[in-house]
């Protein structure tokens, strides 16, 4: 804890004398660690966005030349048109950037690393230079992964849940060292993950500041906390079965495929028994951060604090027993369908806790529809909807009909983008002044906001249609079937929204990198919140607080009685004149 | 937008979509109270000057309500699913007089084994056609599905029914038509670069006209 002994002025958040590469490039801060991951989850987000443009262009213009594609060499794509084992690879490549490199680094990586130390009132992680490797591992892991496109046999071309043994075998792939690097990757990239979690799970623990008892602890903290739990349990998972894949393609294996005795199915298991804690994953953050902004942006104290806390641990819990429902219609015993329905539909109930909990925070509010309280009440209208469309295929006959159609396709972007990603868009926006001390434009901000979220419907919501009518993913071509014919129509509708969608989101690129620069210059609280990071500059000085702050309040107590603000930073002295009548088990 | 699922032709594909409109119903109410819901709050509860939140930190009696709608709803949404369920996929739910057939699938094509005349697999009269699945009306037929390579899906859209295709396995799944025709059958589950056009047709007899057509494969065939 070397980072104590560095208390910091207020003119400047580096007073002391580091060199420009310790502070900023093998940063052992977490802030920029945070900051750092931000800034290559991003560009990660804008390559899987990237690839999504040419899969869309492929389903409603399939076999015509992309504008501008020409570039791309003739393994993938002469004379701009596509081929179909480059497309398998966008499709593949699409989901690993997005899981793995952009949603997953977003939540866990930014906001994990940025938040926990201040929220809790602690000087840094609890280890700074593990929290380093683990930026610095995943920076070589992202390099691998973009290898693999140059590679001779092109990308791993499997879908991103790598189902063996097309992704065991390159005699039936066509794909040789691209799915080789595809799994050193995520292997690597694992290891990344579970020092972070490491890491987070320990600093919770033992580094909050006197005051912060558990239920004083902000939800976007208790959600972090959970998912590191949850990462540190499952991706060892992963990085198992990608080892035993690696080794079937190297040295001769047989644990997944059939000629030598092995079982495809028990890719599916191991994957998905990491894959579906892996989807709390990258949500479980964003509904505790959402929780932070709503209450934020309402005015209002979180309704039901307690039972939006157990619901994150119910939902982590039975993460764990439904990774089943994946596997429905794969030749797994059709009695196991039965239990893993249940439990299945069983995470309804949390959800739903959750979703009328947001509503009720927002109940007799003040609210304030700043950019990230808009984001953050679309990720709530969002969210219902990717949750509703689970219901479909939670449904085990339902499921025998949609499965590997578009409409799960909607719904896992409902989930990912309309829930994840509008959470990250509030996220970024709420606590980029403390990140880099200036505010982003408002005024683009919510351009920005409307654009996205109407083409971000657009886009998605037809695809339910489509899934409808059994128009199946990730196929090369729709037209090769006479009863996807009539969808054509639909599919053009799409590709154009998701185009507007993807342009839209060059005003945020341009808002978050203008703001750096030319931004007003933020204050320590513009949001009049109550977190502890809201109490020291923007940004942060190095070792975050210059006297270790004492927690009197719980994290939410906005339009408290005897309170001459809307609210009550948690290491206010002031006391709130009345308990809450209505409220129960309110830490003093 | 639509909604309506395109017209099936099995005898549980009714089943299957009954499920489905109660689901569309069920999650159609809960989307409404929630968008209205979020629309209402957010027009309702806009800061205005001099106004104040309530200070409040939740009410035990409506969070118990919405834990314990979703709840009960799930519950009987599962029990109505299971029944489909078994009687669909269930381990031994194929009729015991269904006419046996067996379906290889490798990339990037269907090789689909008929019964014969004798309406037996394994016999000589057995034969096989690529791409093509011949079957009669109004009786119930079990394809016992297995894969030569990788995994594929065995995927009719118009009966309701999807199974995939596992190498090293073989996994029975049964079907009944009621409408003579040309079906279209896809793979679904991505198998390689031909994926997208591993396609085949399913074509439904009348009873009387599968039986010719069999008599005169066979015949076919031995010459």
């Amino acid at each position: 804890m070397t980072t104590v002994a560095h208390p910091s002025e207020h003119t400047t958040h580096a007073g002391h004398e580091l060199p420009f590469i310790r502070k900023y490039i093998f940063s052992t801060d977490h802030k920029i660690i945070g900051i750092q991951f931000l800034l290559m989850s991003l560009v990660f987000l804008f390559i899987g966005g990237l690839l999504a443009m040419l899969i869309r262009w492929q389903q409603a213009y399939p076999g015509s030349a992309i504008p501008g594609a020409a570039v791309l060499p003739e393994t993938m794509a002469p004379g701009g048109i596509l081929l179909p084992e480059f497309y398998n690879s966008l499709v593949t490549m699409h989901g690993t950037f997005m899981v793995f490199f952009a949603i997953m680094p977003l939540l866990v990586g930014v906001f994990g690393n940025f938040l926990i130390p201040l929220k809790i009132g602690a000087p840094d992680m609890a280890f700074p230079r593990l929290n380093m490797w683990s930026f610095w591992i995943a920076v070589p892991a992202g390099i691998l992964m973009l290898a693999g496109f140059f590679v001779e046999g092109g990308h791993a071309a499997a879908g991103w849940t790598a189902y063996a043994p097309l992704s065991a075998n390159p005699e039936f792939s066509g794909v040789y060292a691209g799915q080789k690097l595809w799994l050193l990757s995520i292997a690597i990239l694992g290891l990344s993950s579970i020092l972070g979690a490491t890491n987070y799970i320990t600093t919770v623990v033992n580094l909050r500041a006197p005051g912060m008892t558990w239920f004083r602890l902000p939800l976007s903290i208790w959600a972090l906390f959970i998912t590191a739990i949850l990462v540190l349990l499952a991706i060892p998972i992963l990085s198992g079965a990608a080892i035993m894949l690696f080794f079937d393609q190297t040295i001769g294996t047989h644990f997944f495929a059939p000629a030598g005795g092995g079982q495809p199915l028990l890719w599916q298991h191991l994957f998905w028994y990491f894959g579906h804690p892996e989807v709390y994953i990258l949500i479980l953050p964003a509904m505790g951060m959402v929780s932070d902004i709503i209450a934020n942006g309402s005015r209002k104290p979180v309704f039901g604090y307690h039972s939006m806390v157990y619901a994150i641990i119910a939902i982590a819990f039975l993460g764990w027993v439904v990774w089943g429902h994946h596997m429905f219609q794969s030749g797994m015993n059709p009695t196991l369908g039965l239990g893993f329905m249940i439990s299945t539909l069983l995470i309804a109930v949390p959800s739903a806790i959750k979703t009328f909990n947001w509503m009720g925070t927002m109940w007799q509010g003040n609210i304030r529809f700043h950019v990230p309280m808009l984001h953050a009440i679309s990720f709530v209208a969002m969210f219902v909807i990717g949750g509703l469309s689970g219901v479909f295929m939670a449904s085990t006959p339902v499921d025998i009909y949609i499965h590997d159609t578009y409409f799960i396709v909607a719904h896992i972007h409902y989930v990912l983008f309309g829930g994840s990603l509008f959470a990250l868009f509030a996220a970024i926006t709420f606590w980029y002044p403390k990140m880099f001390g200036r505010m982003m434009n408002p005024f683009w901000g919510k351009v920005h906001w409307l654009l996205t979220f109407v083409f971000f419907n657009l886009t998605f919501f037809p695809m339910h249609s489509l899934g409808v009518y059994g128009h199946m993913r990730r196929i090369y071509d729709p037209t090769q079937y006479e009863f996807l014919q009539p969808l054509m129509g639909l599919n053009k509708f799409i590709t154009v929204s998701a185009l507007l969608l993807f342009a839209s989101q060059l005003i945020f690129i341009l808002n978050f990198i203008g703001s750096w620069f030319r931004g007003a210059k933020a204050p320590d609280n513009p949001w009049e919140d109550n977190g502890l990071e809201w109490t020291v500059p923007s940004p942060p000085p190095h070792g975050n607080f210059a006297r270790v702050p004492t927690v009197h309040h719980g994290p939410y107590e906005f339009s408290a009685p005897g309170v001459a603000e809307d609210y009550l930073p948690q290491s206010s002295a002031t006391r709130i004149a009345v308990p809450p009548a209505e409220g129960r088990r309110v830490e003093p | 937008m639509q909604w309506i699922l395109p017209d099936g032709a099995s005898t549980f594909a009714g089943d299957i979509d009954f499920l489905y409109y109660v689901i569309l119903v069920i999650t159609g109410i809960a989307f409404l109270v929630v968008e209205v819901g979020l629309v209402w709050f957010a027009i309702k509860y806009r800061a205005r000057p001099g106004r104040r939140a309530t200070y409040t930190h939740g009410s035990l009696r409506a969070e118990l309500v919405w834990t314990a709608i979703p709840a009960v709803t799930v519950v009987v949404l599962g029990l109505m699913s299971g029944g489909v369920w078994n009687h669909v996929k269930g381990r031994h739910s194929a009729p015991a007089e269904a006419l046996p057939y067996r379906v290889l699938a490798k990339q990037f094509e269907w090789h689909v084994t008929h019964p014969g005349p004798d309406g037996q697999l394994d016999t000589p009269d057995d034969f096989t056609i690529r791409n093509q699945l011949h079957m009669p009306v109004d009786r119930a037929v079990v394809v016992h599905l297995t894969a030569e390579d990788v995994i594929h899906s065995f995927f009719v859209p118009a009966f309701r029914v999807k199974q995939d295709a596992v190498p090293g396995m073989e996994i029975p799944v049964w079907f009944e038509a009621t409408k003579a025709g040309r079906y279209e059958l896809a793979c679904a589950e991505l198998c390689g670069l031909g994926h997208y056009r591993m396609g085949a047709e399913v074509m439904v007899h009348a009873a009387d006209e599968f039986g010719s057509w069999t008599a005169a494969q066979a015949a076919a065939r031995t010459q």
